[in-house]
């Protein structure tokens, strides 16, 4: 089956998940949160949520703990290097 | 073809006729056209088209929004997003500044926009020259665009007109070129279409795909090689499968000009081909050409033929989409033994750009004539009949040739090295 059937003449997109593809799969490390020493997660209020504000690709949630989507995580690592109190730390994904 | 086709004086009476010159016409047909937008930054010899539409949108009398910019490039990018979000748009630059234009002469079409755009083409820098030749066009030849060029003022401004005719029904920018001083800035009378008339000619633009902030999308996202499917579940083309698309409006956009051409005579009495020809009847050796040269060329086609020699004129109005199989049955239909392009830009390195273009054609109709490629008139060099005689008259010397002694390598006309 072509492409031709999806009615378009140029790239378009909806603003919705997952609309840029699985970019998880672009990913050579990914991050993972360490809820003792996470600010919002240690203190069970919101707060702190700088992982969240640059996240550049807005995988991140707002939450009591924060939690990454992995799906969509390009695992860039800027929440690694801008967590105040390192609480996150980058691992090597495992090659499928 | 009726180009040369004239109404009678008494006919011609009963209709608006301005002295104009070409940029004059590029900017009358803009605002009978009805344009929305237009963002375009001064440059010799387009300057007058600017000046001009301003003047329109300041008196009112052009109900437009004029976008004052710093660059060509910004002044195409405004022309992109204004297309983009519905409406219709024009711009007009030449030789370098059309140059600066290059990436995004790629997005407008790439982005399938009809946007028209007047080229009074000018010799491209360096070293700097501000006259006449069709470098700045032609270079611009494999972004997308579809060109067409002119032979007079009359002609400017009906092709303008058309152009947006075709552009929003295939979906592709169109580039009206016409030749720098020579058009631009020649006074030659014009008749005026009425422009009710010119209103019921053109369709309200409708886009493809309209930018609108109550439905948000994205266009133009990254688009890898492979189809995808998207949010909704939809598979969606990948890069290849779009520029496929715009290669099939590209090759659809044929009909589409003669169509239009025809339509057009039918409502303004002056019909337009993807060609036209001139004393092709009984003719030995043909001079295909683009733009004014074409005019300059039927004057020497009158001196060769009170000499006996039977030339003729195939003037190329079309060129991308290249309409390559008319032009080579055309040239068939002529009888003619050779062909001399002559053109005022280059393929450097190679040879004049419509005559390896026309080659092709040639070949693949296999329609067995010689074809010798002529430079001429870069950046403003003089042009006249003698100099296209004296090739023509070089290039008959291979007529009595056996064809594998026909090949003629590629020649400066007028050039004094």
């Amino acid at each position: 089956m072509g492409t031709r059937k999806c009615g378009h003449i140029t790239a378009s997109s909806t603003p919705a998940k997952g609309e840029a593809g699985r970019t998880g799969d672009w990913r050579v490390t990914h991050p993972e949160i360490d809820y003792l020493v996470c600010i919002p997660a240690k203190s069970k209020r919101p707060s702190c949520f700088i992982c969240w504000t640059l996240c550049p690709d807005n995988v991140i949630s707002k939450t009591v703990p924060p939690v990454i989507d992995l799906e969509y995580c390009k695992g860039c690592g800027i929440c690694a290097v801008e967590c105040p109190v390192r609480a996150i730390q980058m691992i090597t994904d495992e090659k499928e | 073809m009726s180009i040369h086709d004239h109404k009678s004086i008494q006919d011609l009476q009963t209709e608006d006729i301005q002295i104009m010159t070409g940029n004059h016409a590029a900017a009358c047909a803009v605002k009978l056209a009805g344009v929305q937008v237009i963002s375009a930054y001064p440059i010799t010899p387009q300057s007058p088209v600017v000046e001009k539409l301003m003047e329109y949108v300041q008196s009112g009398e052009l109900k437009a929004e004029f976008v004052n910019v710093e660059s060509e490039h910004s002044a195409i990018t405004v022309c992109i997003s204004a297309s983009a979000v519905g409406a219709r748009v024009f711009t007009a630059s030449c030789a370098n500044g059309l140059a600066l234009m290059h990436e995004l002469l790629h997005w407008a079409a790439g982005s399938r926009l009809p946007i028209v755009m007047a080229i009074p083409n000018r010799a491209v820098a360096a070293p700097w020259n501000i006259l006449n030749d069709q470098q700045d066009s032609i270079s611009q030849r494999d972004t997308g665009w579809m060109q067409i060029y002119c032979r007079n003022n009359q002609e400017v401004l009906d092709t303008v007109i058309q152009a947006y005719r075709i552009a929003e029904q295939v979906m592709l920018p169109v580039m009206v070129c016409y030749d720098g001083y020579v058009l631009s800035h020649t006074l030659m009378p014009v008749t005026i279409p009425d422009a009710r008339t010119v209103k019921n000619f053109l369709p309200d633009y409708k886009p493809h795909t309209i930018l609108d902030p109550d439905s948000p999308r994205n266009i133009n996202p990254v688009t890898l090689a492979d189809p995808r499917v998207n949010a909704e579940g939809v598979l969606c083309h990948g890069y290849m499968e779009i520029r496929a698309l715009m290669q099939e409006a590209h090759l659809s956009a044929v009909p589409v000009v003669e169509k239009v051409g025809e339509e057009f005579g039918a409502v303004f009495g002056r019909s337009y081909g993807i060609y036209d020809t001139y004393k092709t009847d009984d003719c030995e050796i043909l001079i295909a050409s683009m733009g004014s040269l074409s005019s300059e060329a039927t004057d020497a086609v009158d001196d060769l033929r009170a000499d006996g020699i039977k030339a003729g004129v195939l003037q190329v109005r079309l060129y991308r989409p290249f309409p390559a199989q008319i032009l080579a049955e055309a040239v068939r239909a002529t009888g003619c033994k050779g062909v001399v392009v002559m053109e005022k830009n280059v393929s450097y390195g190679y040879e004049g750009a419509l005559a390896t273009d026309l080659k092709a054609a040639l070949f693949d109709h296999q329609v067995d004539v010689f074809a010798h490629s002529y430079i001429a008139g870069l950046g403003g060099r003089d042009v006249n009949t003698s100099h296209i005689s004296d090739a023509v008259r070089t290039s008959c010397s291979y007529l009595p040739k056996p064809k594998n002694k026909q090949q003629k390598a590629q020649e400066w006309i007028n050039c004094k090295l």
